[in-house]
């Protein structure tokens, strides 16, 4: 009990309350936070959404309401509360209303095991990384449900192919987590950021980075993988039949999701807090972790306003033809060279409280065997490349022009 | 009973599991009714981190809520009719019988050990690492000859799979 009660529970129990009232009250202050803190983050995140994607495509973005725009989400929001809510006729009424409660709830929940300070976390679980991607697993399920319950067809369709597009990336994603897991010998979160004291784990396996990066674009369903809205084909996607504020958490969860992914992996691969005077002051620790997830999270949104959609069977192709297996093959790379590397003493048994300098072995040989990868993988994909580039129908027709010249 | 987290966790788990099992086999409906096995599913879940067993948990969500639910759905789509199905199940009264011997048998190995004086040691307070779990699973002494034969076996049918899957003109 004890040690379940420290700080603001504390400071109630000094002052003369009930031992466990004060507990729970100082939970409930704590749930409140964890999950207010997003809610409110999100009414930002669109804004900068909307503001980037403007830049890059040469316009100003909202400008009207409040300076700079500010006060624009707000006055959408409010737009939304006043519209009505339709449900369609012949719905699964309960279902159709419980999806994009499950949705919002399912990334929300993420935030649970987040550290953002090596001190103020929500839960540190034993199986964090692991919770992180058991709770993805319902926004999958909230899609599915969303398109059946609305009874249209453009909305099944539009599921089942979000929903495809989700379970396989899903897969290249979890075999990218299981690299810092493996690296940090826990799925604690708190403890995999301590295990990056001496080196971050993008330098000890960039491959990594790089696969959890582009399914994660993929898990949001950000272009180019933004299956989940194909206008000119689907009309909307899953979610064409929601009105008003239900439609609202649907997009929420989406532009909420993307942030979350942003943080997840500066905590999973750019040592979360970890930079100068961290241990100083929370806040200094915050303001790295807030810095990292950002300008993650900028390149995603860069990456989204840049690049086409893909068509769905290149998607598919793309993940079970070439993150799948290369997924694989860098997983057993990396444990295979650190168990090696630890039995000759060359690597730490323990990467938590391990040094700049008793990782230096392991990150020079780790990051060559990555390198190798990454050459070999260019080589390839530049073969593939002209090979597409050859038997494409401009080119062959170029070639007959040439010819007939 | 002590009422406290643990009893109303209990408790609600179990309205989840029972319910959304009551609600597998009442529904008329093929896609609400993969809905309940979820819930069901999730309440068994639910248990695991009553038994302090979360690792067990966070994989029974992700694996039958994420992969096999999901798998579900697919399939409950590819059916002729997935809402108002008409067709009754009428074997009623061999159901009965094994159903009725079955939570017999469950009943009678669960309670015969508590009218016994055996009392079932409750789950310990302290949560296994998934370490512990890991190690107990590649141990000469623990569950390695399970694991391994698991494995071959889910090898196999991977193999089978894809043998049966693939196209035979190419």
């Amino acid at each position: 009990m004890d040690e379940l009660c420290t700080g603001l529970c504390r400071l109630m129990v000094d002052s003369g309350a009930d031992a466990g009232l004060a507990q729970f009250l100082s939970l409930l202050v704590g749930v409140l936070l964890v999950s207010g803190v997003p809610l409110l983050t999100v009414i930002l995140l669109i804004w900068i959404e909307r503001k980037v994607a403007a830049r890059i495509q040469d316009r100003i973005g909202p400008n009207r309401v409040g300076p700079i725009g500010l006060m624009q989400t707000f006055a959408d929001l409010l737009k939304l509360l006043g519209k009505e809510d339709i449900t369609p006729t012949n719905a699964d009424r309960w279902l159709y209303n419980a999806a994009p409660l499950v949705s919002f709830a399912s990334v929300v929940l993420i935030w649970a095991v987040v550290p953002f300070t090596p001190f103020h976390y929500g839960v540190d679980l034993e199986i964090g990384a692991l919770f992180f991607v058991a709770i993805a697993s319902f926004g999958t399920l909230a899609i599915m449900v969303a398109g059946w319950a609305s009874n249209n067809k453009y909305a099944l369709l539009g599921a089942f192919r979000v929903v495809s597009l989700l379970v396989s990336y899903e897969v290249p994603l979890v075999f990218a987590l299981l690299v810092p897991v493996l690296l940090a010998g826990s799925m604690s979160m708190l403890d995999i950021v301590n295990a990056q004291t001496g080196m971050w784990f993008v330098v000890l396996s960039p491959l990594a980075f790089v696969i959890f990066y582009v399914s994660s674009q993929a898990e949001t369903g950000r272009a180019p993988f933004d299956l989940i809205e194909a206008e000119s084909e689907l009309v909307a996607g899953f979610n064409i039949e929601y009105s008003g504020m239900k439609f609202g958490m649907f997009f929420a969860a989406e532009f909420l999701h993307v942030f979350t992914n942003g943080i997840l992996m500066a905590l999973l691969f750019f040592g979360g807090w970890l930079g100068p005077l961290y241990y100083e002051s929370p806040l200094i620790a915050f303001a790295w972790l807030g810095l990292k997830g950002g300008i993650i999270y900028l390149t995603t949104l860069w990456l989204r306003n840049t690049v086409p959609r893909l068509r769905i069977d290149q998607i598919m192709a793309f993940n079970w033809k070439f993150l799948v297996p290369l997924s694989i093959a860098n997983l057993i790379f990396v444990s295979a060279a650190l168990k090696v590397m630890q039995e000759l003493g060359w690597a730490p048994r323990e990467m938590i409280g391990a040094s700049f300098v008793d990782l230096l072995p392991t990150t020079l040989i780790l990051l060559l065997i990555n390198g190798a990868m990454i050459i070999y993988l260019l080589g390839i994909l530049r073969k593939k490349g002209r090979e597409a580039r050859r038997e494409s129908p401009s080119t062959r027709a170029t070639l007959a022009q040439a010819a007939a010249d | 009973m002590e009422l406290n987290a643990v009893t109303i966790g209990f408790v609600v788990f179990t309205i989840f599991t029972l319910g959304g099992g009551f609600g597998v086999v009442t529904t008329r409906n093929l896609f609400q009714g993969t809905i309940w096995l979820m819930l069901s599913l999730f309440g068994v879940a639910g248990y695991f981190v009553l038994l302090s067993a979360p690792f067990l948990a966070a994989v029974q969500v992700l694996v039958y809520i994420g992969a096999i639910a999901i798998l579900i759905t697919f399939a409950v789509m590819l059916t002729r009719s997935v809402t108002r199905i008409k067709a009754r199940y009428v074997r009623l009264v061999p159901s009965f019988i094994g159903s009725l011997a079955l939570f017999l048998v469950l009943l009678l190995g669960i309670t015969i050990p508590i009218f016994g004086g055996q009392l079932p040691e409750s789950a310990p307070e302290y949560v296994a690492t998934t370490r512990e779990l890991g190690a107990a699973l590649v141990d000469e002494n623990g569950y390695v000859v399970p694991f391994m034969l698991a494995s071959v076996l889910l090898t196999a049918a991977m193999i089978g799979a894809i043998f049966i899957a693939r196209d035979e003109t190419t």
